[in-house]
């Protein structure tokens, strides 16, 4: 009785391995602690006890060489690309762009000379999260839609390994 | 309020040459200079009348009028407690004003500011480049000529567009 005889058996689970990698990578997005202008207090609302991120492993870090997503979480001025850019850069693959809100996904109102239209102009875009500024339910929707995006992706073992490319499903 | 103001009696006596309007808009007083005696009559204001506090340096662009610009210089005095306004009409042909940093050090970042965005160069500013734009940027954008959208980008026309 009891430890020699496991009710269920020697436990195995048969899964691929790129489930697996795809798995742990969608239940701890760490984005970086970065934010440009109201959206940013949203998305300090998402983080804080209410909303709760933690509760799915989305630990916001203070450094992009730890971070592996990027909330673009307000207006982009022209003079503010070149240091997202550098920020983006910094990140280790592989790396997410969520662009949160009006301005981060068009310029919004800022119909100017002095903002970028749409992140998407410099930062490959995965997921655009309309509002003005989104409430925390909308940012919590987008990450958890990020979170499918990651579960579908293929070849993600492999291309940890330098074997070929991660593909990312089809939109 | 105008008549006994302190400050438009004293540059009325010092600068009648020099003095192209007095105005009172609520309570307000603004009066009117010629570009080249700004120095002069701001020495005077400061030395003289107790304005030690310049609160604003910025400029207005009256796009299709000539002169085009005005230079702006807003004055607190800390002792008397009151206010004054000093205007100045620039040229576009001649875009430039002598920079009143010798008598208030606030002015440097606010003449920078009127750089940027107008184009008003100030002589004798020690450290004269732009201030919010980047460094490589073409244009002067508060200029009312200056494309909204930017120089790169069609202008908008209307939703349907």
């Amino acid at each position: 009785m009891g430890v020699d005889q496991l009710p269920m058996g020697d436990n195995i689970i048969t899964a691929s391995l790129d489930g697996l990698v795809n798995w742990a990578r969608k239940s701890s997005i760490w984005p970086m602690t970065f934010g440009l202008a109201c959206c940013a207090i949203e998305m300090m609302a998402t983080g804080a006890s209410h909303n709760d991120l933690d509760r799915f492993g989305i630990i916001f870090r203070a450094s992009p060489r730890q971070s592996d997503c990027i909330i673009i979480a307000g207006t982009v001025t022209k003079k503010m690309l070149p240091v997202i850019k550098t920020v983006y850069e910094q990140m280790p693959e592989p790396k997410w762009v969520v662009a949160m809100g009006a301005c981060a996904c068009s310029g919004g109102i800022f119909d100017t000379y002095s903002v970028v239209q749409g992140i998407d102009e410099a930062l490959p875009v995965d997921v655009y999260i309309p509002g003005c500024p989104p409430r925390p339910e909308a940012l919590l929707y987008g990450l958890m839609k990020l979170q499918d995006k990651i579960a579908k992706e293929r070849n993600s073992f492999g291309s940890a390994l330098g074997l070929g490319e991660r593909l990312e499903p089809a939109a | 309020m105008v008549e006994n103001h302190r400050a438009v009696l004293k540059l009325k006596e010092k600068f009648a040459a020099a003095l192209l309007d007095v105005k009172e808009f609520r309570n307000e007083v603004t009066v009117t200079v010629r570009k080249e005696d700004i120095i002069a009559v701001c020495t005077c204001l400061k030395e003289e009348l107790g304005y030690n506090l310049l609160t604003d340096v910025t400029a207005v662009d009256y796009f299709g009028k000539e002169p085009r610009f005005m230079m702006v210089y807003n004055l607190y005095s800390i002792p008397a407690k009151d206010r004054i306004r000093v205007k100045a009409p620039v040229t576009e042909a001649d875009s430039s004003i002598d920079s009143a940093t010798c008598l208030w050090n606030s002015a440097n970042f606010l003449e920078r500011e009127v750089y940027d965005l107008f184009g008003i160069t100030f002589t004798g500013h020690p450290d004269l480049r732009r201030i919010l734009m980047t460094d490589d940027w073409v244009g002067h954008p508060l200029r009312k000529d200056y494309p909204l959208q930017g120089p790169d980008r069609q202008p908008y026309k209307g939703r349907l567009s």
